[in-house]
């Protein structure tokens, strides 16, 4: 048992749909407080969970997001069909944004969003091909450093 | 610790959202037009002042456990994120007040606040 996902739900995430930009990230969050999550630790697989979502509404046609609970651990996986990131290591870089005017005007693409879900998780990887898409794992321990 | 209804009657706010009581704490300010600024700096229970007015500003203050929005400049959201708002227990307040204007007033009941402890 130990190391298996207790539960498990996937949320499928249109690129381009901004009318429903935050539902996965607010159900997720939902999801969390439903399991006695603490409170702490739900709002940051909530903040990750956003800008996750946010950047495959924002850059690529369609996604997943997969969450993931396991006795001491969440894990959000997010997997997008897209144009995938030239340079992951400057896309890690706090202002560095390849947004459109039209993304800014909605407060977002500041390129904050990587660096965000960094700093809100305990383990974060990022793998990306460019023409195919970005797959993103995000990790958060119950009563982490974060916390 | 001043209150919301504190702020409402410094700023000539306009409550856009039912809400039961205007006696919500509130124990900081963040003034920001930049979501993912609010993301990754607001502290939970905060109160947001922006000019940003789209639903997203809902969702966000929704994700990062925001206590209250303040929209300056005379902005105010479409009406279903108002009712996105209410429906989150998240109280939406207008002024006609600049950002700088809001936040100078807040600011002063915040130090009316310290000097009456």
């Amino acid at each position: 048992m130990a190391g298996r996902a207790v539960f498990r739900q996937e949320f499928p995430v249109k690129g381009g749909d901004f009318a429903k930009a935050g539902a996965a990230a607010c159900r997720i969050k939902e999801l969390l407080k439903e399991m006695g999550i603490d409170v702490r630790t739900v709002r940051r697989a909530a903040i990750a969970s956003y800008e996750a979502e946010m950047n495959v509404i924002m850059y690529a046609r369609e996604g997943r997001m997969k969450l993931a609970v396991k006795p001491g651990e969440i894990r959000i996986t997010v997997i997008d069909k897209g144009p995938g990131i030239a340079d992951v290591g400057l896309a890690m870089t706090e202002g560095y944004s390849t947004a459109t005017a039209e993304m800014r005007e909605l407060g977002f693409g500041a390129g904050m969003g990587l660096p965000n879900i960094r700093k809100s998780c305990d383990a974060f990887r990022i793998d990306s091909e460019l023409g195919r898409g970005t797959h993103l794992e995000i990790t958060i321990h119950m009563n982490g450093h974060n916390t | 610790m001043i209150s919301l209804k504190d702020i409402m009657a410094g700023i000539n706010g306009e409550l856009l959202t039912p809400c039961g009581s205007l006696d919500i704490p509130c124990p900081k300010v963040f003034a920001s037009d930049l979501m993912s600024d609010v993301l990754s700096s607001a502290e939970p229970g905060t109160f947001l002042v922006t000019g940003l007015a789209n639903p997203h500003v809902i969702s966000t203050c929704a994700v990062a456990d925001v206590a209250a929005v303040i929209f300056v400049q005379g902005k105010r959201p479409e009406a279903a994120a108002i009712e996105q708002a209410r429906t989150n227990g998240l109280p939406l307040v207008a002024t006609n007040l600049s950002m700088f204007d809001a936040c100078s007033r807040i600011s002063a009941l915040f130090k009316g606040g310290r000097r009456g402890r």
